[in-house]
Formats: structure tokens, sequence, C-alpha cells
């Protein structure tokens, strides 16, 4: 048997080293019966990977625990350096997308129609393109209606990116109502200066056949994104 | 323009003049319509700028207003998407309806002012949504996953016996594969269509001036050569040293020598 020290040693270094998340069941399989009681190895595990997260409370990466797994990401406090460190500027999403995906994460499964009924627009194909191929939605069946259209719902890879555990940790519609209702309570002001500020960086997506439309990489402006109506 | 767009009552207080932030180059109006997304986008903004809740909606004000923007739009020559106008006319619709005495079938009927609402209301809620999508922390831009330099690995992998059966097998699977990859190199027989002409002539003169047509061929000879053969049969005929007979339709060819028995032209 491996001491709980080094037990903890070698999940760090394996996380440290994995590609991706990895769950405890795939921890446990790192390890032979002799280096590991096969009966208290999930536990042993878990507690290791406690020790590992609280020991990184004070350091610039932590220890997290997503949809796939668990992974060491850098904290988002330190994101601007980092970000300044990367050549590649991270993707900024339209308006048009992030609505498209906000449908799918709360009304799955959906069919693209119903995506269209609620946005009252069409859905340009880019959109659904750049969700399947980020692989942040996936076919999961088909309606049974005439063209029997594909229905989509979100991944795991959709959490992970996102930082989620599962889909309970987004805010329920209930509370998104509430951030309506304290919307109107907060007068129209910030509507227009939303809107006047949007003037800048938002791009149109209703045609939606450039690229440009969905992965808005234009980064001279300083402007963070600041969606209407989402002060909350 | 600024003549139709003047400031309304409604119960009696004054509620919204145009948008005072339309005043603004046609240009500007352009990117103003694109920062929508689409009719419902750009009602749900009507209606949040009289700060109102949705329920409440003020159909004929909101009608106006939308109606007022739509023709702004379309004065300008900027191009709508249908579904803009598809709207107006459910805004229209709705406006109308409201304006009639309410009959007891109306009540059966599907409200479409309810309709608009809910619509609005959904929409609210998933652009809330999306905003708050927007906010939740990402891998790429609020987050990064590490790149850790692995460790050399220094693995011995047991190196497996290998049975002489095997090696067999796998060097009969080579030659199989190497057949497939066979190259056949075809080069140029030395046939002569003037040889084969010579060699036709001295077997028809032989067999009594009759040939079957076929025995003129040899399967041996491979394409090439039958087809010289053929050649040099149309080049015989064409001197008129041999001629083609048939006793019927379909029966079979012969051959023969034109000058060693020209008058025994049965055949013909």
């Amino acid at each position: 048997m491996i001491d709980q020290e080094k037990i903890i040693g070698i999940v760090e270094a394996v996380l440290l080293a994995a590609e991706s998340p990895m769950e405890v069941k795939e921890l446990v399989e790192l390890f032979n019966s002799e280096e590991l009681d096969k009966d208290t190895a999930a536990k042993t595990i878990r507690d290791a990977l406690e020790v590992i997260g609280s020991e990184y409370d004070r350091r610039s990466i932590e220890l997290k625990r997503v949809a796939s797994g668990y992974r060491f990401q850098v904290k988002q406090d330190y994101s601007e350096w980092v970000g300044r460190m990367l050549k590649d500027r991270p993707p900024r999403y339209t308006r048009a997308l992030l609505e498209t995906l906000a449908i799918v994460v709360y009304k799955q499964p959906v069919t693209r129609g119903d995506i269209e009924e609620l946005r009252g627009v069409s859905v340009s194909q880019n959109i659904m393109r750049t969700l399947l191929e980020r692989g942040w939605i996936k076919t999961v069946g088909q309606k049974e209606v005439p063209g029997r259209p594909a229905l989509y719902a979100t991944t795991k890879e959709f959490l992970d990116y996102f930082d989620l555990r599962n889909l309970n940790d987004l805010p329920e519609i209930s509370e998104i109502q509430e951030l309506v209702v304290k919307e109107i309570q907060e007068g129209n002001d910030e509507v227009s200066r939303e809107v006047a500020v949007n003037i800048d960086v938002e791009d149109n997506e209703e045609g939606g056949q450039l690229s440009e439309d969905i992965l808005d990489t234009d980064n001279t402006s300083s402007n963070v994104v600041s969606l209407p109506l989402s002060n909350g | 323009m600024s003549d139709d767009l003047a400031v309304a009552l409604v119960d009696g207080a004054p509620v919204t003049e145009f948008p005072k932030d339309l005043h603004i180059p046609p240009e500007a109006l352009k990117v103003f319509i694109e920062l929508f997304e689409g009719p419902l986008d750009l009602l749900l903004y009507l209606v949040r700028r009289q700060n109102i809740d949705v329920l409440e909606i003020e159909v004929a004000e909101i009608t106006k207003q939308y109606i007022d923007y739509i023709n702004l739009m379309e004065a300008l020559e900027i191009d709508l998407a249908g579904e803009y106008l598809a709207m107006a006319a459910t805004l229209t619709e709705i406006k109308s309806r409201m304006l009639l005495p309410r009959t007891s079938s109306d009540e059966e009927e599907d409200d479409p002012k309810e309709e608009l609402i809910r619509r609005l209301q959904e929409y609210e809620e998933i652009k809330l949504a999306a905003g708050a999508l927007e906010k939740i922390p990402r891998l790429e831009r609020d987050l990064h996953l590490l790149s850790v330099e692995k460790p050399e690995i220094d693995q011995d992998i047991p190196q497996p016996e290998v049975e002489l059966k095997e090696v067999l097998f796998a060097f009969s699977s080579v030659l199989k594969r190497a057949e497939m990859f066979a190259q056949h190199r075809v080069e140029y027989e030395t046939l002569s269509v003037r040889d084969r002409m010579a060699s036709i002539l001295t077997k028809v003169n032989l067999d009594s001036g009759f040939i079957n047509f076929f025995d003129l061929f040899e399967a041996d000879d491979g394409r090439l050569g039958i087809i010289v053969s053929f050649l040099a049969l149309m080049e015989l005929s064409r001197e008129g040293l041999i001629e083609f007979v048939q006793r019927e339709a379909y029966a079979e060819i012969h051959v023969r020598a034109l000058k060693a028995d020209v008058e025994n032209n049965r055949y013909q």
C-alpha cells in the first residue's frame, strides 16, 4: 500500500499532466491492488483531492470539479494577465449565439424550429455549426413531427467550458424572472446606456453569412461586452 | 418626418415621443436596427423604454411606435427582415381587435395579445439567460488550463515473444500484398502488319484457296496480335489479294485468295 502522502502527490501529478478532466474512477484505475486498497480506493482518492484542493487555496491555481471530473485551472483572478501573455484573444460570442445557446440550455431538448420561435428570427446555419463544432450542443434524437427535426441538447463539454458541474449550477428560470422584475424597478436608463455601448461592440448576425457574426474577434474595442438588461 | 412623431398622450400623461436616440444619421440608424436580435427584441426595447412590465403593454402605443420605426427604416431604405414586417402585422391585428367590441366567440379563440405577451416574456427570459451565460466564467477568457511539461516517461514495455509461425504468417501477408502491387510491364511486340499479311496469304493459298475467318487468328497472338492480323486482312483485301465470302447472312465468313481460282466463284 502506498501511504496517503504519496497518493496525494500522485493524484496531483496526474491531474497536472492530464489533458482533460479526470473522474475519481479514472484516478482509482491508475493504481493496482497492491498500491491502493480497492475497497476504500474511491474514498482515499476523494480525500486526497480534498487535501490538494485546500492546499492550493492561497495559490494562483485551483483544483476544480467540472462536469467531466477534476482539473487544475488558473484562478479567474489572474485571467487578465494570463490573457495578456497569450497571443490569441479569447473568442467572443455574439448575442445571437448566446441566446441560441441559452435556449438549448434552458429548453432542451429543442429543435431549430423551437429556437426560431423563441427568438422570433431565423437561426443562422453558422451559429448552429459553431455550437456543434465547439461541442457545446449535440443532437440527441429527432422530434416525432413531420420532417423529424433534430433535437439538440447541451454536452459535458459545454459544462466544462463554462466551469460548471451540472446544469443546476446555472441560475434557474425563476431567478432570471426575478432579474426581469429588478430590471423594471431600476428603470430604463440602463437600457439606453447599454444600447449605446453596444453600438461599438456588437455585430449584426441577422443574416449570419459571415463567420465574424459568431466569433467576434475584433479586439480593438476596450469595451467589455455587456449585454443589455444583464446587470444582475 | 418629425411631424409624424408628435408626443403622444396616454392616460392623460405624456408618454413617449419618438425615441430621441433615433435622431441620428441613417448609417447610425442602420447600426441601431442591427443591434436588435429581431422584432421581439425591438418590441421589448420599446416596452422597456416605457419602464413597464410586459404584462402591462399598451398595445396601441407600442404598435404606433413600432410602426413608426418600421416606416422610418423603410423611408431610409434600410432592408428589414421579413420578421419585422410580420410583427407589424401582428401588432396591427391586436390593435384592431381591441377597438372592436368583444364577443363571446372571441373569448374562445387564442388571444393574440396573450400570445404576444407570452412570447415577449419568454424572449426576455432567454435574453437574460444569454446575459447570464455571458457572465459565467469560462475557459479561454476567465479561466485557463495549465500547461505543465510532463516528466519524461521511462517505461519498460515488456517485449512480447515472437513465434516463428507469426513471422511466417506476416511474411505470407507481405507476399500477398506484394502480389497486389505487382507491376505488369508492357513491352511493345514487334508485330508488323506486312509480316502478318505474308503469313495470311501463305495460309490462304495453302488451303486450296479457302480458309475460315476465325482460323486466321491465333489466341496466343494476344490482343495486339489479333488486331495486327485484322489490319493485315483489311490491307490484303484493299490490295485485292483476298476476298471475304459468306454463304448467307450470319453464316461463317471465309477468306480466299483472289488470284488462285477466280472463275470458281460459286459463293457469290
